[in-house]
């Protein structure tokens, strides 16, 4: 079986990122929930920010800014949906 | 400290030697959480220190609250550039809670009641350098602060200093917790700045 290299990823990706991400459906990994990630709770008074399924409080995703770049971390979220 | 230049005596005073890099002063106590504050019952907390093979050591609150405590003045440093000096806490020390416990492990994992989780080197727990703190500033921690109890390591930045501290277990290696999984430095020194991975 033969296989692209990550470059093949660039127009699927593109679509994806460059919408609002906000408008985007996670299903969280901890309850099954499907909820737009504007829908979650943001825990934004930390070293991060935390964002938490609105049904189960488990952690979907995190985001860290340092001075050099952006790490985003998205442990609780199996499927990230966005319409196009 | 030896011989200076006046230049360099005028810069030591504009700065606080108190304060590690790219640190700023604050009077205040910003509370920072990652997420819902706990509301935990003494009746039922307890702290359990576990070295991989079930929990070794139990206490619960009153068994934990009869172990002797001592005041700790420190100073704290979160990782979102604040610093305040000369906070008064008190706390039981590490030292007393890990003298029974035998292990060849060298690192621990710190459990949280809500689930945060946070990585220390074992001899950064012992040696007088950490306390369970149950007292901030002379009254009861209050829950928003990491009450009834939090872990204090005061020489590193705070996001390691556990609030609403459940358990530890010591591990064979150094797996990261919470922040230290989503971008932040493992180790987590002030005055080698190790903020991020
Ligand atoms: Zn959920």
């Amino acid at each position: 079986m033969t296989h692209l290299d990550g470059n093949a990823l660039a127009g699927a990706l593109a679509e994806l990122f460059l919408g609002d991400m906000t408008l985007a459906t996670g299903t969280c990994a901890g309850c099954g929930d499907e909820a737009e990630l504007a829908r979650a709770m943001v825990y934004a008074d930390a070293p991060g920010l935390v964002v938490r399924c609105s049904r189960c409080g488990d952690v979907l995703m995190t985001v860290v800014r340092s001075p050099a770049d952006t790490r985003v971390s998205m442990p609780g979220i199996t499927i990230l949906t966005l319409l196009r | 400290m030896g011989i200076f230049t006046r230049g360099f005596t005028g810069r030591a005073r504009e700065q606080n030697p108190n304060l590690p890099p790219g640190q700023f002063l604050t009077e205040g106590f910003p509370v920072l959480s990652a997420g819902p504050t706990p509301r935990i019952d003494t009746a039922t907390w307890e702290f359990t220190i576990s070295t991989g093979a079930g929990a070794v050591q139990r206490w619960n609150w009153d068994e934990f609250m009869a172990l002797p405590s001592e005041e700790i003045a420190t100073d704290i440093h979160c990782v979102t550039r604040w610093s305040k000096l000369g906070t008064t806490w008190r706390g039981v020390s590490l030292d007393t809670l890990f003298a029974g416990v035998e292990t060849t492990n060298e690192y621990t994992m710190v459990h949280s009641y809500g689930g945060y989780t946070t990585n220390v080197p074992l001899e950064d727990l012992t040696g007088g350098k950490a306390w369970v703190a149950f007292e901030f500033d002379g009254e009861p921690l209050a829950p928003e602060h990491g009450g009834p109890a939090r872990l204090l390591v005061p020489h590193l930045y705070f996001w390691k200093s556990a609030k609403w501290v459940r358990g530890i277990e010591t591990t064979s290696d150094d797996d990261p917790g919470f922040w230290e999984q989503n971008g932040y430095h493992l180790y987590g020194d002030p005055w080698r700045e190790q903020r991020y991975s």
